[in-house]
């Protein structure tokens, strides 16, 4: 009857005839000292079972007590998202079994969200902005985390047993649900991206979480559904949980409106349902049948008093919110002077911020954008970590530079003194004393090395002489190699047409 | 019978204090009373002997030094088996926790350790608190120490009856429906139930959130105040705690006086469904507190009528979320199915359809139910709506009252198994005690006399956060009645130790 198919269309085609609509609930991990309703650490990646208290196991007799850092950054988070927030909130029990959760009920918010009624203006790459409307962002738990062991897919089907670490069980989330997102158009996959980029790049700017997506800090359940061009009601919805990067967010909305308009161009309804997204194959498959009359039996959560805000305590949050990374980014660029290319290489490598600091601490803007887009990005690559955890410092950069126009070093012993610097050999000064690498500037050996290359290859001086002076690259070329390096370039070409008599 | 059990609380701690008995005969002389008749009574389900005698030879060595110790240092308590503790077994009546052991203690037991009163043990209690005859324990029922063939009501029978028998002088009790102050009515002793955040529930085993609330069980009013300034004030872990001071509850006992208060007659608890010798001893009781100087008024409360069925719809719907955690995963017993695959859903049912019993299965589908998309507003909003409605009735009433009263309880104290069969009469016993409750305000029963050879609880209520006017009317009402029997009411309960052998052939 209901067909579950893997057929898709192609995007154009689905495009052509259907419009679709979005939705999303992004669960963000707040980075706060202590867990949502206990004081065991918020930590990530410790020993199993290590980071609990009785409250996380869900003991006998034990009680919740919320956060009050939890609240504040939730607070914070809505009011980033431009949402109203309520003077007094309820938790709410969800109740259903499962292993992950101790307490078989997992607390939230139902009916009365502490954030509601924002919304948040997208920039595409292109500079279009589309206005996502955000329901509410309301404050939760998080559960604990299995680990199916002995299947062969690492999912609960087939495994022989499982084990559970309760660490996450109580950690602070936030959980922002947009209202549907409607004329995205073909843009929708990008808009994917890029909402839930801004909600990653919120949050982080703000402090409130770690804002990873590998680690689970931000995740992200996309809802894409497909009316027909030039209808308005909105068809059954596929939920594709856990999508956890951007790039596979954009992918994952993507299929799944091609998988929709398949669906439905052979006559077929589309299930509701929750959809696993498979990074290798670029697929979803079918995860569960969900629907509207999921019965979590929620109430009241009798263990906790409401949560009351007040006007002075909201406006002194306001007070403390950094600058909407969005008017930041506009900011900075226009100081910097960087064309929108190399502005969003540079956000792409993740290094506005490294740039802005080694700024900061007295590099130019063009010079700070060399070091961290070139070497360092290099390094990284090769070391296969972000830029930014190479383990160079601003200052260092700053220091490198310094050297560099002092005319102490070249770009390429840099590089060196780098090197050692990273091997923790010292002080660039101290690298560059040890290794021997300052430039060297004292003509007489150059001008014995320059001979040298000059009679190794008569013909290219010839040249030279006779006024092809970019043939001088090559002697250059033989005098850096007689020098391993530590000549400056710029000097040694002087020298050539000086032995030479033509001008350079 | 040593005359040491008999005494009070209050006066073993005088009698510690003063060095003519050390606390580690007080708590052997509770310890043997306890081997000599709890074979037939069982209010305990554990006996922390070795613990108990530690703790009393600390204080006697830390008295002999010469130390300020708290009040109730050195005087013996019992727990009730709801309450979590580090070193002695919490089953909660129930086989699902059968061998469990805590890892942490509730804040009222740090409490009372803090207040170096020795723990005698872990008293018997309905299943997870649900009941009102302790016949629903995994563990066996609890007798009446008034007769042996008769419940101790419940849920907390184990720690009334203790009392009641002298196997202790204080105990813990937990009152979600009137847990505390129905077994204090049939067994002739004292129960508190605190107003609603004014003790600690943090290790409390929850039934009802809401409801829950721990208090003191002993046989004189002033005992319970001395418990009840040892246990309460607030508590960090616990969110619904008050940020009020415990206040002078036991000054408030000693300087009972009646003159000039008003004490106001619930019109809708009494009459119709109570037995003619506890209306008798309500009078009675009504009578000598006029004559004592205190202006009696009636007072209606109309939705009281409405709140056994509120409650009886709040309590499960609670109750079906906090006993979710019961699965076998984590801790307690687990029990495998016996065939088919071995899912972990599969387990949990087999747990739990293996490790709870009826009382709690039926409360569990009740609340579930009540819960449940569709039903929700007809069932678990009602009766939100109508706990509103319970609770204006008592600002109503606490305009024109300062204290109200009612019996305890409608009845006595029925044979064991009368009302197994019959949930609803069952249920019908907490008609008086459920609204304060349901509105969280306080509660004490104090014993009112005899009834065809059976105790009769007179119930006082007073506001929220106003517990001190309750020992200080319930003392005034304890005093006349002693006056009037020339001794304490349980001066007249049976002699155990005679009793016990012809009723353990007989009954069961």
């Amino acid at each position: 009857m209901t067909a579950v198919t893997d057929e898709i269309l192609s995007f154009d085609e689905a495009m052509e005839k259907y419009d679709p609509v979005l939705g999303f609930e992004v669960h963000v991990e707040l980075n706060t000292k202590t867990k949502m309703f206990s004081a065991a650490p918020n930590i990530f990646g410790d020993e199993p079972n290590t980071a609990i208290s009785p409250v996380d196991l869900g003991l006998p007799g034990v009680l919740p007590v919320v956060n009050k850092a939890a609240v504040e950054y939730s607070i914070m988070i809505g009011l980033a998202l431009n949402c109203k927030i309520a003077e007094s909130c309820f938790f709410a029990r969800k109740n259903y079994f499962y292993p992950d959760t101790p307490k078989n009920f997992q607390t939230s918010q139902y009916e009365d969200p502490i954030c509601y009624d924002g919304y948040l203006d997208i920039e595409l790459e292109d500079g279009e902005v589309f206005r996502v409307e955000i329901e509410r962002a309301h404050m939760e738990e998080d559960a604990g985390k299995l680990t199916h062991m002995g299947g062969a897919t690492g999912r609960i089907q087939g495994a022989e047993y499982s084990l559970v670490d309760y660490n996450r069980a109580g950690v602070p989330l936030v959980e922002i649900v947009t209202k549907p997102i409607v004329g995205a158009g073909s843009r929708a996959p990008e808009l994917a991206k890029a909402y839930v980029a801004a909600i990653r790049e919120i949050v982080k700017n703000l402090g409130v979480s770690d804002a990873r997506m590998e680690r689970g800090n931000v995740r992200c359940d996309a809802n894409v559904s497909l009316m027909p061009k030039g209808t308005s009601t909105f068809g059954t919805r596929s939920e594709t949980k856990n999508v956890n990067s951007l790039r596979s967010v954009e992918r994952a909305v993507r299929f799944e409106i091609q998988r929709h308009a398949a669906v439905l161009d052979s006559g077929a309804k589309v299930t509701q349902e929750t959809r696993h997204w498979h990074e290798d194959t670029r697929t979803t498959t079918s995860g569960r049948p969900k629907s509207d009359a999921d019965d979590y039996r929620y109430f009241p959560e009798p263990d906790l008093v409401p949560v009351v805000t007040t006007p002075e305590w909201i406006e002194e949050l306001r007070s403390r919110l950094p600058e909407p990374p969005a008017e930041r980014r506009k900011k900075l660029k226009a100081a910097w002077g960087y064309s929108d290319a190399e502005f969003r290489d540079v956000l792409n490598a993740g290094v506005m911020d490294a740039i802005e600091e080694t700024i900061a601490a007295g590099a130019s803007a063009a010079v700070a954008r060399k070091w961290w887009m070139g070497e360092i990005s290099r390094r990284a690559k090769e070391a296969e970590v972000d830029p930014v955890d190479v383990g160079v410092t601003p200052e260092l950069v700053v220091e490198l530079d310094k050297l560099v126009q002092a005319g102490k070093i070249n770009d390429k012993l840099a590089r060196q003194v780098l090197d050692g610097v990273l091997a923790g050999e010292g002080t660039p000064e101290e690298v560059i004393a040890k290794r021997g690498l300052a430039v060297v500037s004292d003509d007489g050996p150059l001008l014995e090395a320059i001979d040298a290359a000059l009679a190794a290859q008569p013909d290219v001086a010839e040249k030279i002489r006779g006024g092809k002076v970019q043939a001088a690259g090559a002697i250059v070329g033989g005098v850096m190699k007689a020098t391993r390096g530590q000549a400056d370039a710029g000097r040694v070409r002087e020298l050539i047409f000086e032995r030479l008599g033509v001008q350079g | 019978m040593t005359e040491l059990i008999r005494n009070s609380a209050a006066r073993l701690a005088e009698l510690l204090a003063a060095k003519e008995v050390s606390s580690v005969e007080v708590t052997q002389a509770h310890l043997d009373r306890i081997a000599e008749v709890d074979g037939s009574v069982n209010a305990f389900l554990h006996v922390n002997t070795e613990e108990a005698l530690a703790v009393a030879a600390d204080v006697d060595k830390a008295r002999a030094a010469g130390e300020d110790l708290p009040v109730l240092a050195g005087v013996p308590i019992a727990i009730k088996d709801l309450i979590v503790t580090v070193g002695q077994p919490t089953t909660a009546g129930s086989k699902i926790l059968e061998g469990w052991m805590s890892p942490y203690d509730a804040t009222v037991i740090k409490k009372i350790r803090a207040a170096k009163m020795p723990m005698l043990g872990k008293t018997n209690l309905d299943e997870f608190a649900m009941g009102s005859s302790t016949e629903h324990s995994a563990y066996g029922p609890t007798r009446n120490p008034w007769d042996l063939d008769r419940i101790p009501g419940g849920s907390g029978g184990g720690s009334a009856a203790a009392v009641a028998a002298f196997e202790a002088p204080l105990a813990l009790g937990t009152d979600t429906g009137g847990s505390i102050r129905q077994p204090a009515s049939v067994t002739g002793s004292v129960g508190v139930k605190p107003t609603y955040g004014g003790v600690s529930r943090y290790g409390a085993i929850a039934m009802a959130s809401s409801l829950d609330q721990i208090g003191p069980v002993s046989r004189t009013v002033l005992d319970s105040a001395l418990l009840h300034e040892v246990i309460g004030g607030h508590d960090p872990h616990d969110s619904t705690s008050l940020t009020d001071p415990v206040g002078a509850l036991a000054e408030a006992a000693r300087n009972g006086d009646v003159r000039g208060l008003r004490i106001g007659v619930v019109r809708e608890l009494q009459g119709e469904g109570y037995d003619a010798g506890v209306q008798e001893r309500f009078d009675e009781s009504l009578e000598l507190l006029r004559g004592a100087g205190a202006e009696i008024v009636e007072v209606s409360c109309p939705n009281f009528r409405y709140a056994l069925g509120a409650y009886y719809l709040i309590m499960p719907s609670e109750a079906s979320s906090n006993l979710a955690k019961f699965d076998g995963v984590r801790y307690g017993q687990r029990v495998l199915p016996t065939d088919g695959p071995l899912t972990i859903e599969r387990v949990m049912g087999a747990t739990r359809a293996a490790g709870f019993g009826d009382e709690v299965k039926r409360r569990i589908i009740l609340g579930t139910y009540a819960l449940s998309a569709g039903y929700y507003d007809a069932y678990y909003g009602s009766a939100q709506k109508v706990r509103t409605l319970v609770q204006r009735d008592f600002d109503a009433a606490f305009a024109q009252a300062d204290v109200l009263i009612s019996p305890t309880a409608p009845t006595t104290a029925f044979k064991l198994g009368e009302k197994l069969d019959d949930p609803l009469a069952m249920y019908l016993n907490d008609v008086a005690t459920i609204p304060a409750n349901l509105a969280g305000v306080p509660g004490i029963s104090v014993p009112g006399g005899l009834a065809d050879g059976l105790p009769v609880g007179i119930q006082f209520l007073a506001p929220a956060r106003e517990d001190a006017r309750l020992y200080r009317v319930g003392h005034v009402l304890e005093s006349l009645l002693e006056e009037k029997w020339g001794g304490p009411l349980l001066a007249q309960v049976p002699d155990l130790s005679a009793s016990t052998a012809e009723t353990m052939s007989g009954a069961n």
